[in-house]
């Protein structure tokens, strides 16, 4: 049984398929990569599986239970947690707090006071942004935000995590933080999606990649498939 | 004389207010001080009637009605920022409650059930226009002030072929102290909120409701909850305030001023500490008491000057203004050691 499963995935805006007809599984323990250029549906495909979007037609499967429809609180009590593309912290409130919430609410099991405490500030030492706890989360900077939103992720004890462009906006040193960020959430054993544009990363911590292009999945594969298939490297650079 | 007494009791007031926000911080020193201090105050103001003059605290009644509909009414809108502008509507259905129920119930009955009422009104509200976001929201809980006077009036003068009615009137100590109950239930009602996670949930549904709700918040079922906690007060303060007119009708009971004067109210105090809102009320009600008696003409003039001027020079309002002028004095110390 896959972790994640999608049958025939769609959605229309309007007269635009901005997805269609995809079909995807991600197992226990990977790291699965989501490519391809600008406006190809890689976030929306987020927003179907994250329930911001009710997919027609289509199925999802989280654990071989249907998940189609059920309301994003839900989805992330389940088990499946998301960053976003744009940040989306809750800027006027303590970075602790922006954590909390994640741990307090974010599993069936609620914790305590006490103890959603506790997870927060070593999830903070794990993103290190343990130093920061208490600043307003809008006075962090772009690269912080974005391990915020992880941090904040991660508090909700997600089996599957899904990463909107970690990366974007980044300089290099931040990008090579924060691949090592990515491996060592793999470690923990938690099974990641992302989408990025950074390919030097793609390649390095992804264990296989989908390719979308105008809302259709056109290649799966290993970073080298990908990398050597010729309808993905006309896509990206033309014929 | 008289006003020296009232004042000495809102002070007791915004004391109690300032008392909450100090009992959710983390490091408490002086607690028994503190906590003294909020007995003393508490007995100042429960006693009132008994060594104030009976006009003190008709005063002090109507000053707690504003009092109530403000902080009950930043409880939701403060954090979420959803200004909804139905507070008039909900003190309103308290109001006609105590209207048909007062004369046949005891007072306590008909207070209690005006809550509910209300409730039940901000919960079939709260699913119907939570969804709704910004200024769709505030036109729509500004219509159902609106759209139950009509529909009242309608039907008083199709069915019961009258305008208004009468009201069961109770004592005006018994007011005082239902009003003052209502209010420190209040009190400790939003203390518990904000100390529990689902403070915290309400303030990041303000600051990014998508981003909330993909961390497991249920959004809907909390805004509704709090929405309709929120109505509880304010209904239940109509239901008592009633009593002390004679006669009302449905342009009397769901005056929309009610609904814009809790706003003003707590935008003037600042909404960011717990005794923000308290500060505000509790000024503008008195002057508004004052002025509405000395210089009638000019008192909704003043508001409109005061808001223009908060809106502009203290988006914090007055705590905020508090704020700013202790770190312009810790700064020049800085600098002078």
């Amino acid at each position: 049984m896959h972790l994640l499963e999608g049958e025939g995935v769609s959605i229309h805006f309007g007269g635009l398929a901005a997805v269609s007809d995809v079909s995807f599984y991600i197992d226990q323990g990977e790291v699965l990569g989501l490519i391809g250029p600008n406006g190809a549906g890689k976030t929306t495909l987020f927003n179907l599986i994250s329930s911001c979007y009710v997919p027609r037609p289509g199925i999802l499967k989280f654990k071989g239970k249907n998940i189609t429809g059920m309301s994003p609180y839900k989805i992330c009590r389940l088990g499946i947690a998301r960053t976003f593309q744009t940040v989306k912290i809750f800027a006027n409130m303590p970075v602790i707090d922006n954590v909390r919430i994640g741990s307090l609410f974010g599993n069936t099991r609620s914790p305590a006071s006490a103890e959603a405490n506790q997870q927060s500030i070593e999830l903070l030492e794990f993103v290190g942004l343990s130093r920061v706890m208490n600043t307003p989360a809008r006075d962090l900077t772009l690269a912080n935000q974005k391990r915020l939103e992880v941090a904040r992720a991660l508090a909700t004890k997600p089996e599957l995590l899904m990463l909107d462009e970690l990366m974007a906006g980044l300089n290099p040193t931040e990008v090579a933080q924060a691949m090592d960020l990515v491996r060592q959430i793999r470690d923990k054993g938690i099974t990641i999606i992302m989408i990025e544009h950074v390919m030097k990363a793609i390649m390095s911590v992804c264990g296989r990649i989908i390719v979308l292009h105008h809302g259709q999945k056109i290649a799966e594969g290993t970073p080298q498939e990908i990398a050597n298939s010729k309808t993905v490297i006309e896509v990206y650079l033309g014929e | 004389m008289e006003d020296l007494m009232v004042i000495i009791n809102l002070l007791a007031l915004v004391y109690l207010g300032w008392f909450v926000d100090w009992t959710l911080k983390q490091n408490k020193s002086k607690i028994w001080l503190f906590s003294g201090l909020a007995l003393i105050m508490l007995a100042i103001l429960s006693t009132l009637p008994n060594y104030g003059p009976t006009y003190s605290y008709i005063m002090m009644s109507g000053i707690l009605m504003y009092l109530i509909l403000t902080v009950s009414w930043t409880l939701f809108s403060g954090p979420t920022g959803y200004i909804s502008l139905a507070p008039a509507a909900f003190f309103g259905v308290g109001i006609y409650t105590s209207a048909i129920l007062g004369k046949d119930f005891p007072v306590l009955v008909v207070v209690i059930f005006g809550g509910l009422l209300s409730v039940v009104l901000a919960a079939i509200v709260g699913a119907l226009t939570l969804r709704l976001k910004g200024i769709y929201f505030i036109v729509f809980t500004f219509g159902l002030v609106l759209l139950i006077s009509s529909v009242l009036l309608w039907y008083e003068i199709r069915f019961t072929g009258t305008r208004g009615r009468f009201i069961t009137t109770a004592n005006n100590d018994l007011i005082y102290y239902v009003m003052l109950g209502i209010t420190v239930l209040m009190f400790i009602t939003s203390y518990f909120l904000k100390r529990s996670k689902y403070g915290l949930a309400l303030q990041s549904i303000g600051q990014n409701e998508e981003a909330a709700a993909h961390m497991g918040i249920n959004v809907t079922a909390v805004k509704i909850a709090v929405f309709s906690i929120s109505a509880i007060f304010m209904g239940m303060a109509g239901a008592i305030m009633a009593m002390k007119w004679i006669y009302l009708d449905p342009y009397s009971a769901f005056d929309p001023f009610r609904s814009f004067l809790p706003v003003l109210m707590a935008i003037f105090g600042g909404m960011k500490q717990f005794y923000g809102p308290v500060l505000g009320a509790v000024i503008l009600a008195f002057l508004e008491e004052k002025l509405l008696t000395e210089f009638p003409y000019y008192y909704k003039l003043s508001f409109g000057i005061v808001l223009i001027l908060v809106i502009i020079y203290l988006p914090d309002g007055l705590v905020g203004l508090g704020q700013k002028v202790r770190a312009w004095f810790s700064r020049g110390k800085i600098a002078l050691t």
